[in-house]
């Protein structure tokens, strides 16, 4: 994993006031306080830690510089069964960090109340395997909640986290990639970050961004990734794709977990004299066709991968969409390596995810097309 | 803490041991702090509180330790029939076992808790079908402006709903949904609350909108989906919202609001204000997951909700007997530690009183409480229903005349003197012109323009959002035809 460090950014004390009847927040954008992730600081404080750790930090500083700021869901108050939210109940305390009956609407639907009074509700759903018992509340609720009102409400200040994707054991429902029921929804942000410095800025982001958001957190690397994360507050723009790695022969677009194995995939492929761009999409929807296409006009190739079914998953959306912005500039094929349509296996999940060699194979493919 | 009823010496050993551990399960104590502000069953004759302003009540000091956890309402009478099962005659001292949740006695005797009561919740009402007042009952009283308000705008809401209705009818809107027979829920729950306090509407409860000030014209608005509708356009009829009235946008999935409600209770609660949330539900959606959540995520986060019930009779046209098997709603707040009240949805003074003691306890205890009212929905379902289809003639009827909740309240407040003939045929005819003029304005207003499709899904429109905007533009200039032509470009 690429090595990131940050620039220092003045540190933005985000405290809400309340207007009027107390609908009203200031929320930051995004596209403020932007983390230039290519230029190293040496005054920046950065420690190395892991996905969870970041996460938790994240957590920290959003309920420190927003005193309206909950964090709740089940088992949150120990520290969460992946410890994201240790020490926050005690620091925080009980009526803001707490937490729930085990309901996924109940945690969604309380959430998006919270929100609608101005607050920033950081809902966690356990695994994002049992995230559908709240997809009424997400879609029919959260998502319209702004547009049906005329505007008069919004729940914006809603987060809602979840940790996603395979973790070597996790069968049917600890393994799940849903990022692309979510990204069928116009109103909500989906969000999925690959590393410890990109977790903690996106999130601080996703909590601050005026409209509800999903952020998929990959579980597999919440012990196993490990990076520089700068201790300060600092966000990361949403709708902004990264090229993480350059490249001329082909595309290659992913998020999450699997971009370090595609990154592999294109070590390995340089090898073979192949050069491959590498772009992490980060926020799915509403997502940065801009970045993509600009790369895909460069290489003439692109290739897509997630863990997810093949079948309607986010890279048919990817790939509809290069295909009618670029389809004179493409060379082959737009490529997807995936899941297969099946229900996430358990001894079969080597058999089921796609790997290394599936990418690479197909990289060769696409290049001699 | 006085006791006032006592079955055996055992049975208040258990109590005070239950209540010494914070327990709240198995007493039954009829001591009920609020009532001393309202009129006492124990008193033989009506002796008529003082009516200074509508706010009296909620200006009076209330001792907190008064208020201690172990509130009842006066009726008990089910209550006993479910702690009968739970007396016996035996030392419990060491018959108790220790459990996550608390001490529980143990039995060798193995009964199951029946599925039902013997009888069945009482429901609290304060006049009977003929607006007289039930002599001996405990009740809020009101006065004459407040009075005269509630009634007038009953009236209002039964021709606002006749006249959208029949508008639908002729093709000027597209969808509407009546409260015809539920009038003085929405009313009178409306006019027992402040303006501070936040409703979480189910749909049929435009009463309470009313009441807090909407304008004739400002519903005519939104059915219209015109320029001038707070929406926006976006939703069909009846889909109110309005901010300055605290009225969150109506959306048509059953029982959602549920435990939105809870988190703005936990919200309320979390900046100390003097207010609660009134979230209305018929007996349809307590069928939906949302309630279950809605009603627990309240319990527990000891949110200050009023959980308000208009247990109808018909959901579409799913009579009660096929939506649940309990004793309608009342029974169900039990299951969550909710208290729980079922009145006479028919009774616009029961559900004054009811909500008025609901709200207080909701704030003062920061607690969640539940309503059932019992009503009948006189009307269809709504314009895309023929209830005829599924439901006798006799029984619409009857439920219509005989039952009707706007006369009944009428003859009360005739009866007091607050009220003419004079002034029903004024304000009727007053209202059916203002009513008129409303659609025939709101039918000419333009449609919002069409930037206002594209706003809204964000708090500012996305690239992809942009991108389509300009697609679609280019698209109308090629085939205007297609398009309606009271939505400018």
């Amino acid at each position: 994993m690429k090595l990131e460090m940050g620039t220092g950014t003045a540190l933005r004390n985000i405290i809400g006031r309340r207007f009027g009847h107390g609908w009203k927040r200031p929320f930051s954008t995004a596209t403020c306080d932007v983390e230039n992730q290519h230029s190293a600081n040496a005054n920046t404080n950065a420690k190395s830690i892991n996905l969870y750790s970041a996460i938790n930090q994240a957590l920290h500083i959003a309920l420190e510089t927003d005193p309206r700021a909950f964090v709740f869901g089940e088992d949150v108050s120990f520290g969460g069964v992946f410890r994201c939210t240790t020490g926050l109940a005690d620091r925080f305390g009980k009526t803001r960090v707490f937490n729930t009956p085990l309901c996924e609407q109940g945690i969604v639907g309380f959430g998006i109340g919270l929100a609608a009074m101005g607050n920033r509700a950081i809902a966690e759903i356990q695994f994002a395997d049992y995230i559908y018992p709240a997809f009424d509340q997400i879609v029919n609720e959260a998502a319209k909640f702004r547009y049906r009102s005329g505007n008069q409400f919004n729940c914006g200040g809603l987060t809602i986290r979840a940790p996603y994707g395979a973790v070597g054991h996790g069968g049917h429902y600890h393994s799940q990639s849903p990022e692309a029921f979510f990204c069928h929804v116009p109103g909500i942000k989906v969000v999925i970050p690959r590393s410890p410095m990109q977790a903690k800025g996106l999130l601080l982001s996703c909590i601050r961004d005026p409209n509800p958001v999903v952020f998929f957190e990959p579980k597999w690397l919440y012990r196993l990734a490990v990076g520089e994360v700068p201790e300060h507050d600092y966000m990361l723009p949403l709708s902004e794709a990264e090229v993480i790695r350059k490249g001329s022969d082909i595309t290659l677009v992913g998020w999450g977990a699997q971009l370090s194995i595609m990154e592999q995939a294109c070590i390995d492929a340089e090898k073979d004299g192949i050069s491959c761009e590498l772009i992490d999409l980060k926020t799915l929807i509403p997502w940065d066709k801009e970045t993509v296409e600009a790369s895909v006009r460069k290489t003439g190739r692109v290739l897509i991968s997630h863990e997810a079914p093949v079948t309607g998953g986010f890279g048919a959306e990817i790939s509809a969409s290069i295909v009618e912005r670029c389809f004179l500039r493409l060379e082959a094929p737009v490529a997807r390596v995936c899941g297969l349509d099946t229900p996430f296996p358990l001894v079969f999940e080597p058999f089921y995810m796609p790997t290394k060699n599936k990418i690479l194979d197909t990289i060769k493919a696409t290049v001699n097309y | 803490m006085a006791i006032l009823w006592r079955r055996s010496r055992n049975i208040a050993n258990r109590i005070r041991k239950c209540m010494n551990k914070g327990f709240m399960g198995c007493a039954v104590v009829n001591q009920s702090c609020w009532s001393s502000t309202f009129q006492s069953s124990s008193l033989s004759n009506l002796r008529p509180v003082p009516y200074q302003n509508s706010r009296y009540l909620r200006s009076l000091p209330w001792s907190r330790a008064a208020l201690f956890s172990v509130l009842r309402s006066k009726s008990t009478v089910a209550e006993k029939q479910l702690d009968s099962f739970f007396s016996s005659d035996s030392d419990d001292d060491h018959r108790s076992l220790d459990f996550p949740g608390g001490k529980v006695t143990y039995t060798s005797e193995m009964n199951f808790i029946t599925e039902s009561s013997r009888m069945r919740v009482p429901c609290y009402r304060v006049l009977d079908d003929n607006g007289e007042l039930i002599m001996g009952g405990d009740f809020q009283q009101v006065g004459k402006d407040v009075a005269v308000k509630m009634y007038s705008d009953m009236v209002t809401l039964q021709i606002m709903d006749n006249i959208f209705y029949e508008a639908q009818r002729q093709g000027r809107i597209s969808f509407y949904l009546t409260s015809t027979g539920e009038e003085a829920i929405s009313i009178a729950s409306a006019a027992a609350l402040t303006e501070q306090d936040i409703i979480l509407p189910q749909y049929r409860e435009p009463g309470v909108l009313l009441w807090r000030g909407f304008t004739l014209q400002e519903f005519a608005n939104q059915c219209f989906g015109n320029n001038a509708d707070y929406g926006k356009g976006r939703q069909m009829p009846i889909h109110y919202g309005s901010k300055k009235h605290n009225f969150i946008t109506i959306s048509s999935p059953i029982a959602t609001q549920l435990p939105q409600a809870a988190g703005i209770a936990y919200s309320l609660k979390m900046d100390n204000k003097k207010a609660c949330v009134v979230s209305y539900i018929g007996d349809g959606g307590t069928s939906e997951g949302d309630f279950h959540a809605g009603l627990n995520f309240a319990a527990v986060m000891e949110a200050p909700v009023i959980f308000f019930c208009r247990n109808n009779g018909w959901a579409i046209s799913t009579n009660i007997s096929e939506q649940f098997r309990s004793d309608g709603i009342v029974v169900k707040g039990r299951a969550y530690g909710i208290r729980s009240i079922r009145v006479d949805g028919n009774d616009a003074l029961a559900i004054y009183s009811a909500v008025s003691a609901a709200r207080e306890m909701a704030i003062n205890e920061q607690r969640a409480i539940l309503i059932e009212a019992l009503t009948y929905r006189v009307g269809h379902h709504s314009t895309s229903d023929d209830s005829t289809k599924y439901r006798e003639l006799d029984e619409i009827d009857y439920w219509k005349m005989a039952r009707n909740p706007v006369n009944r309240f009428r003859k009360w407040v005739q009866n007091n003197g607050w009220w003419s003939e004079q002034q029903e045929t004024e304000v009727r005819n007053s209202i059916r012109k203002q009513l008129l003029q409303a659609i025939q304005v709101a039918e000419k207003t333009e449609k919002p323009p069409l930037t206002e499709l594209f706003s809204d899904v964000y708090d500012h429109p996305t690239s992809n959002l942009q991108e389509q905007e300009k697609q679609l533009r280019e698209t109308i200039s090629r085939h205007p035809k297609d398009y309606p032509s009271d939505v400018s470009v």
